[in-house]
């Protein structure tokens, strides 16, 4: 009961007093939250009705007529999913076929690893969730410890680990001037953190930059970090994306596996297989042995059941059938080359067209960078003219979504881009 | 190299998942699995509803759709749809726009994203829950920072609802604690307030400044009234107060596994509901980013078609009637051969599960003797029963009542 005490000093009981036409709402203080700034950009693209506007924003695939697609892989193990199975629950650790297509991707079609039962792996709700699973994970069982998170990052990584309460620092990983890796201090920062940290790695086509290590700058960051006694966790959202070639683009992880990590990696097939909304991906943990695998595993299980039970069935059938059928898995590959080239061409016309209208700077960053972004080296100011001139929208960040770019728009993007930076 | 997570154990298996996993061990041609609260047909096989294959044919022979990232809140017509469903076509709530709904991970992710919500701007850090309640229940509120309280709800004597010690408790809470409340269909008990107790309940919470969240798993279950399976909730959200709402199409869709639901927040003002929808997005991007889209399309596809939701309400009554008509064979298995004490719970208890009242001892010994699988609290899924199956879960039931301890 909440009693106070009136002027004249009596008891008044104000809970008898305050029914719910009385009260005002219990959420009068709450502020409204700021769009997310990925997410935020489609939202105000779509909101816009001039006809050449061009969403380089969210890192969703578009064909080269700006349109979504649906592999045709997809299609097929989807007329085989509709109206033959039954939509019970999948275990809290999600389709047991799917992870075990999943991991070969990751660790190797005959690894070793996967024989010997020691990774711990669970279906995820994607690279976000499977990376959400983690951070819970991390904080449960290393409570003291802490995450390195490159400088810049997907800006959702920040709000994973703080909302697990896992502290986070940052690494040096972008170098502005010359637009590509700042590996000295990326190493400095290696050696300097505690031993012992958990360092979050981009294994190919880092977002937001699409700037990656060399092959001989993998090795040396994988010395380091085993010098330190690091944990190294990979957000891997783009295999097969960046080269076109899954086995190429899991090249970073190879090598820390030969090193004898004993890494975590979370996988997501929204972008490289398309299933963006299905929320589709994998958290595997590397453990010592298979005793302590299925330990790891029945914890990430504890982790998963309070959050939503089981991961959905849907997608998870959608990737078994195509990664367990050789023809579908042959046509997967295929689709995946198709649309990395596409983006690869498209960096190719992006430079030249800037290159041709005379821009003074320097864009050889477009065709060096790799995966679906390219970080432009846009000023928000710059981005804010492009968006309010020319209705183009990408992030402020200066980051493009070079899957949103077309043989169709490619022209005028660049042409907006040169006015807005050809005075320097 | 030494892993950090050397010193790790193994975790327990989940007490009601776990079940399913014995089950599945087991060899016996007769055993039962009367544990994980999943529909069964007469002949013991999982159910996709006809509209369901319906709605999926429509979805895959359409040529243009896409699997894009759905909005951070889900699928926006399935939201309204969903709130529609659980707060009536005609809700005043609705149409004022003071309703903020998410769609969610079926009613586990509906709860977990509501109590985050809660941890986060809310300033009361505790919610009751009815003594029992779902398992789960503690866990998604602890993990999401909440601490956990129960209130008096079941009475073992009478096998039904502890009325007087659930309004004392209530009574006692502090002023602005989250009170959980199970819509419709109680799990694990199937014991339901009469609607003179609801409105009872209504009026001691609103009267303490309680905050109402209901887990409402079971709309069309447990009556095979939609309307009526909804009525608590619908009372609460009349008087003008707020409340939140987790709602699951796993059960009364059978989209089990496609982990389709919502969390509906009913706020005072449209403004607020608007604040609050903002702040939602913050709790589910760092979750999963944005929810799955399959489930969330089937459900839309049939609430919008009115042909399609009138198929959908006969297969729900046709379940519901089969559970109920279970409950009575059941009843007057026991009752014909005579076996000792008063099982009138189980045609008085309703929706998937019936507290049968047995002790963890009779429960082990009907695993062992009789390979039936219930969870250590007596719980059984009326749901996995068939005319087929009655006889022998009464046989072991019988058994279990009348050996010598």
């Amino acid at each position: 009961m909440a009693i106070s005490r009136g002027l004249s000093g009596r008891m008044i009981d104000r809970s008898a007093v305050v029914g719910a036409r009385y009260m005002s709402s219990w959420w009068r203080s709450v502020q409204p939250a700021p769009k997310d700034p990925i997410l935020g950009v489609t939202e105000a693209f779509m909101a816009d009705p001039n006809p050449d506007k061009v969403n380089v924003g969210v890192g969703a695939y578009r064909d080269d007529n700006g349109k979504p697609v649906v592999l045709e892989c997809v299609r097929e193990a989807e007329r085989r999913v509709a109206g033959n199975l039954n939509m019970e629950y999948l275990p809290m650790g999600g389709s047991v076929k799917m992870v075990e297509e999943t991991l070969k991707l990751a660790y190797g079609e005959n690894s070793e690893l996967i024989k010997d039962r020691r990774i711990a792996a669970v279906q995820a709700l994607s690279g976000t969730g499977a990376c959400r699973l983690f951070a819970d994970f991390q904080k449960r069982f290393c409570p003291n410890s802490q995450i390195y998170i490159p400088v810049p990052t997907w800006s959702n990584h920040h709000n994973i680990w703080r909302d697990a309460h896992v502290p986070q620092k940052t690494y040096h990983y972008y170098h502005p001037e010359s637009r590509g890796l700042d590996f000295a201090a990326m190493i400095d920062d290696i050696k300097n953190a505690p031993n012992g940290s958990f360092f979050l790695l981009h294994p190919c086509a880092h977002n937001p930059t699409g700037v990656d290590p060399t092959e001989e700058q993998w090795r040396e960051i994988s010395h380091h970090i085993k010098v330190k006694g690091h944990f190294p966790f990979f957000d891997m959202a783009y295999q097969g994306f960046a080269s076109g070639d899954p086995e190429r683009d899991a090249k970073s992880i190879r090598i820390f596996l030969e090193d004898g990590h004993h890494i975590g990696i979370a996988q997501s097939y929204a972008k490289n297989m398309g299933l963006y909304g299905q929320r589709v991906g994998c958290l595997s943990v590397l453990c010592e042995d298979e005793k302590q695998a299925v330990a790891v595993k029945s914890q990430l299980q504890q982790l998963a059941r309070p959050m939503y039970s089981n991961p959905p069935v849907h997608g998870a059938l959608i990737v078994s059938i195509i990664l367990g059928d050789p023809d579908l898995k042959k046509l997967w590959l295929k689709e995946v080359k198709i649309m990395a080239d596409r983006i690869i061409g498209m960096r190719t016309a992006l430079r030249g067209n800037l290159e041709k209208l005379g821009s003074p700077l320097s864009w050889q960053h477009i065709t060096n960078q790799i995966g679906m972004f390219c970080y432009s080296g846009l000023t928000p100011e710059q981005v804010d003219r492009l968006t309010n001139e020319f209705h183009i929208y990408m992030t402020r960040n200066g980051r493009i979504s070079m899957a949103g770019v077309t043989t169709g728009n490619v022209e005028y993007l660049a042409n907006a881009i040169h006015q807005v930076s050809k005075s320097g | 190299m030494d892993s950090v997570f050397a010193a790790i154990v193994q975790a327990p298996e989940d007490p009601i998942l776990g079940v399913t996993v014995a089950y599945n061990k087991d060899q016996s041609p007769v055993k039962l699995n009367l544990g994980v609260g999943a529909y069964r047909t007469e002949e013991g096989k999982p159910l996709v509803l006809n509209v369901v294959r319906k709605a999926e044919q429509l979805l895959v022979n359409d040529q243009y759709r896409v699997k894009e990232y759905l909005p951070i809140l889900g699928l926006a017509e399935f939201n309204k749809l969903s709130a529609k469903l659980i707060l009536g076509d005609d809700s005043p709530a609705i149409q004022r726009n003071r309703v903020a709904t998410a769609q969610c991970l079926s009613g586990t992710g509906s709860l977990r994203v509501g109590a985050e919500f809660l941890a986060k701007h809310y300033h009361e850090h505790t919610i009751y829950i009815p003594q029992p309640s779902w398992g789960n229940h503690l866990k998604v509120f602890t993990m999401a920072g909440l601490s956990v309280k129960t209130y008096s709800y079941y009475d073992p004597t009478t096998r039904g609802l502890n009325f007087r010690g659930l309004l004392e408790d209530l009574g006692a809470a502090p002023a602005g604690a989250v009170v959980l409340l199970h819509a419709c269909a109680h799990n694990p008990t199937g014991v339901d307030p009469t609607v003179e107790q609801w409105e009872q309940i209504r009026k001691l919470i609103r009267s303490k400044g309680l905050l109402p969240f209901f887990d409402s798993a079971y709309q069309g279950f447990a009556s095979g009234s939609l309307d009526a399976d909804a009525q608590p909730v619908r009372m609460f959200v009349a008087d003008g107060g707020e409340c939140f709402i987790a709602q699951s199409y796993a059960k009364n869709m059978g989209l089990y596994g496609e982990r389709v639901g919502a969390l509906s927040i009913v706020c005072k003002a449209a403004d607020v509901a608007s604040r609050v929808e903002s702040q939602l997005k913050l709790v589910i991007r760092p979750m999963y980013s944005n929810p799955p889209i399959h489930g969330a399309s089937i459900a839309s596809t049939i609430l919008k078609n009115s042909d399609m939701y009138n198929e959908w309400k006969i297969e729900l009554k046709a379940m519901a009637d089969r559970i109920i008509s279970m409950r009575k064979q059941l009843f007057d298995a026991l009752t014909a051969k005579g076996t000792p004490g008063d099982w009138s719970h189980i045609i008085k208890q309703i929706g998937m599960f019936t507290f049968t009242g047995l002790n963890g001892d009779q429960v082990a010994f009907m695993t062992k003797e009789y390979h039936i699988y219930m969870t250590s609290d007596g719980r059984i899924s009326m749901a996995g029963l068939s005319s087929g199956t009655v006889p022998h879960l009464a046989d072991a039931i019988h058994a279990a009542v009348t050996r010598a301890s």
